[in-house]
């Protein structure tokens, strides 16, 4: 066991610092929730691909550097640490793709990648329902045969960046079984400006339009876009549900980098005798490092590590450590941002000062943005449960 | 000893509920947020109505006296009905300008009481009936805690108080949007009184700019005791924002259902919002002992009231975080009327003094205010 990395890695890393360092607009991109910010994040989608930084994970034919899973953190601590913008091309590269890799056809990879990994197409998720959010086995949006294809009906809410974005993956009840709740379900991929398609922003907290509902009438999807075997949605969108969860959404980075900053600010602003504030910021910088050390844990851990063993810190089922790590990064990212406002004082209050206060509105948006972490990616509450019924063993809670 | 409302004032707070449940607030609100505050003003006309604002305003200035327990019952209403506009604001100016009595032009020895000209003639006169029948919406800003006034680009008046000096302004600068979209935030418009202000204490005369009100030590005497207040109603009326977030939530969690049920039936819904009553349940014995505190004028007021608006402030954000989570993705809506609590309790839990700056109070070591 070590903490070591390779020179070849930190190789990588000093490339990915000298890019990012020429690169990083010095001034923030406008919020990613505007149709204007939108517009610029895919400008810098397009920009990291042209140098193929968009995407390092992925396999060289597809525009990325067939990075391991080590680099790809350092990649996003790096990332982070030169407060790189936010990336709008995030549900496609950490949900679809995963999934794609694991279950698409050799034509749907070389057609859908490229274009996603340069933000020439950004992709929204259309999983939720009105009647169906933890219970998404519950949803009744369908997909009917055609000639060639399939027509698809329904309304689908909560979808992050729809307002924006050009296409939309999801799940419909469709194909054979389609009565019984987990099968029958249908993985497929649709246009946003199809024809039967209708989006509506929907304002988060702050007003802005960061989720849309959608709604499906009679929307044709030819047979190419169906991911997987028709049937198996559910099986399909479980197996990779846990990469929402876990690193390929919220690497560690993200919070190193955030708790720096909030140390930063903590020496800057704060009164060193003031306790309660000093532990919150210790103890967030504590855990940014935990969970750094948690996630090189994970990718560190062979493939096949056997059965459950909870507490070894070798357990084998990835998707259930994945909700541990969600459950972990969701409330850290609430702290910190908390603890920011706080040590902010009176101007914690503003929502938007950047003129006023340095680095304000990052931690204002911050705050607005981790609030949701404990609801998507399936909610902490529905986290736990998984924990304790997978991790631990426990029997389920009563439900019809 | 007997620690609860007496029944005239349970009273008073059911007729103010029934008033504001009609007045639809949440419209008000959004208006206000948008600029528009005209049907925030007419609800501040219905509260004048009932009496609200005169409970800070003193009887030789048509008003009560200073009746904090009602204030408390009053502002817990305010906070539940989300009413916008600087209500807390108004009062402690209301406070500080009683404070300072009809001082006005000059300054004081710092000792003795503030000498009292003719009544009619200072600020105390010109703006304490008016804030009492709600004429004039009246805001405050203690420079000591930063640079903005609430809602001062509303306000027919906005207070401030820069070190030993008092002045006015009617003009503020663009508004900084809070994280409470209806809570404005803009520093107020010096005009240069400031200035003058500053120089005329300096030379210790008197000025006759507009807009100087009073310098000396009592004007930071008396502004010390209109934070308190401010802090005090702070409190209150994150009380009363916090049991309405509780409520809208258990309403919420018993009609929602996913996998068959309502999701109030599970045990992680359930104790998390067991959690949230027991801590308001703990924070309003604390908002009416500061109250009463308050009304005896104890020299102790200070530390019961930095702990009521810990525990309220605290207690009513914690109520916001489980509303939030336990209303799903529409909780994180601005559509949903909920927004304008979750998001006022936010800004109130940090408004007229962080929880770190009162928890130090409490222990006695006060924070450089
Ligand atoms: C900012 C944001 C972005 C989102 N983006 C997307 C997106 O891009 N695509 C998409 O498809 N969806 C998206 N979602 C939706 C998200 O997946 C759902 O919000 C989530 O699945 C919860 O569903 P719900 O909102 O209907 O809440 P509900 O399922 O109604 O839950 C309400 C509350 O009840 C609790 N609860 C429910 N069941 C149980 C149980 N069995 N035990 C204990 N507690 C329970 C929940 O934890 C929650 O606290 C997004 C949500 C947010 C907030």
């Amino acid at each position: 066991m070590d903490l070591e990395h390779t020179p070849q890695d930190e190789d990588f890393r000093s490339q990915v610092r000298a890019w990012l360092a020429a690169h990083v607009p010095a001034v923030p991109l406008p919020s990613l929730e505007t149709e204007e910010g939108f517009a610029a994040h895919r400008e810098w989608e397009r920009e990291m691909y042209a140098d193929r930084w968009s995407v390092v994970s992925w396999p060289e034919e597809y525009g990325g550097r067939g990075a391991s899973p080590v680099r790809r953190l350092i990649f996003e601590e790096e990332y982070h640490a030169a407060s790189a913008p936010g990336r709008v091309g995030q549900n496609g590269i950490s949900l679809l793709a995963p999934t794609l890799f694991a279950h698409g056809t050799e034509e749907q990879l070389a057609r859908l990648l490229p274009p996603m990994a340069s933000g020439e197409t950004v992709w929204a998720q259309a999983w939720s329902e009105p009647e169906s959010g933890s219970d998404l086995a519950s949803l009744r949006s369908t997909a009917v045969r055609t000639g060639g294809g399939w027509l698809l009906h329904g309304h689908k809410t909560w979808s992050s960046r729809a307002a924006f974005a050009d296409r939309a993956f999801g799940l419909f009840r469709g194909g054979p079984a389609a009565d019984r709740p987990h099968h029958g379900l249908t993985y497929l991929m649709f246009d946003l400006r199809a024809p039967g398609v209708t989006v509506r922003p929907i304002g988060r907290l702050d007003g802005r339009p960061a989720f849309a509902e959608i709604f499906l009438d009679g929307v044709f999807v030819p047979d190419r876009d169906v991911i997987g075997e028709p049937g198996q949605g559910w099986r399909i969108a479980m197996s990779t549900a846990a990469d929402e969860r876990g690193t390929t959404l919220r690497a560690p980075g993200r919070f190193l980098a955030a708790a720096d900053r909030l140390a930063a600010l903590w020496r800057a602003a704060a009164d060193p005798r003031d306790s309660a504030v000093r532990d919150r910021v210790a103890d967030a910088v504590i855990a940014a490092r935990a969970y750094q050390l948690f996630t090189y844990a994970q990718v560190s851990r062979p493939a096949a590590a056997g059965p459950d063993r909870p507490g070894t810190g070798h357990g084998g089922d990835g998707a259930a450590a994945a909700s541990l790590g969600k459950v972990f990064w969701s409330e850290l990212d609430i702290r910190l941002h908390e603890t920011a406002l706080d040590l902010l004082g009176p101007a914690g209050e503003l929502a938007d000062a950047a003129g006023e206060v340095p680095d304000h509105g990052r931690w204002a948006e911050g705050w607005t943005f981790a609030l949701a972490g404990t609801l998507y990616a399936g909610t902490n509450e529905i986290q736990r449960d998984i924990i304790a019924e997978r991790l631990l063993g426990l029997p389920k809670e009563r439900r019809r | 000893m007997k620690f609860v409302l007496e029944a005239e004032q349970a009273e008073f707070g059911r007729v103010l509920g029934r008033m504001l449940a009609a007045a639809d607030t949440p419209g008000a609100v959004r208006a206000w947020a948008a600029g528009d505050s005209e049907p925030g003003r007419r609800v501040w006309r219905r509260l004048a109505e009932a009496g609200v604002f005169a409970l800070a305003v003193p009887e030789e200035y048509q008003g009560v006296g200073l009746r904090p327990v009602e204030l408390a019952v009053a502002y817990e209403e305010l906070g539940w009905h989300a009413v916008p506009g600087p209500v807390v604001e108004c009062a402690a100016s209301a406070v500080l300008l009683a404070r300072l009595g009809d001082a006005a032009r000059g300054q004081d020895s710092g000792t003795g009481p503030v000498p009292r000209p003719e009544a009619g003639s200072g600020p105390g006169a010109r703006w304490l009936p008016r804030i009492a029948t709600a004429e004039a919406i009246v805001s405050y800003a203690d420079r000591a805690r930063g640079p903005y006034a609430l809602d001062a680009d509303t306000a027919d008046v906005t207070f401030v108080r820069d070190g030993d000096t008092l002045w006015t302004s009617t003009a503020s600068g663009p508004v900084q949007p809070s994280l409470d979209p209806a809570r404005r935030l803009a520093r107020p418009h010096t005009d240069g009184a400031g200035a003058a202000a500053a120089a005329a204490a300096a030379a210790r005369e008197a000025v006759t700019a507009g807009a100087y009100v009073a310098s000396g030590p009592a004007v930071v005497r008396a502004a010390a005791h209109a934070a308190d207040t401010a802090a005090f109603l702070t409190a209150a009326q994150a009380l009363g924002a916090g049991r309405r977030l509780l409520a809208e939530t258990v309403t919420y969690v018993k009609r929602r259902t996913q996998f068959g049920v309502p999701i109030g039936s599970f045990q992680a819904v359930r104790h998390r919002l067991a959690d949230v009553l027991l801590a308001l349940e703990f924070a309003r014995p604390l908002v009416y002992g500061a109250a009463v505190a308050l009304a005896g004028d104890e020299a102790g007021a200070g530390r019961e009231i930095a702990a009521a608006k810990v525990a309220a402030g605290e207690a009513a954000y914690g109520a916001a975080r489980a509303a939030l989570q336990l209303h799903g993705a529409i909780g994180y809506t601005q559509e949903l009327d909920l927004s304008l609590w979750l998001l006022k309790a936010r800004a109130l839990r940090t408004a007229w003094g962080t929880p770190s700056e009162c928890r130090a109070r409490v222990l006695g070591t006060p924070a450089a205010l």
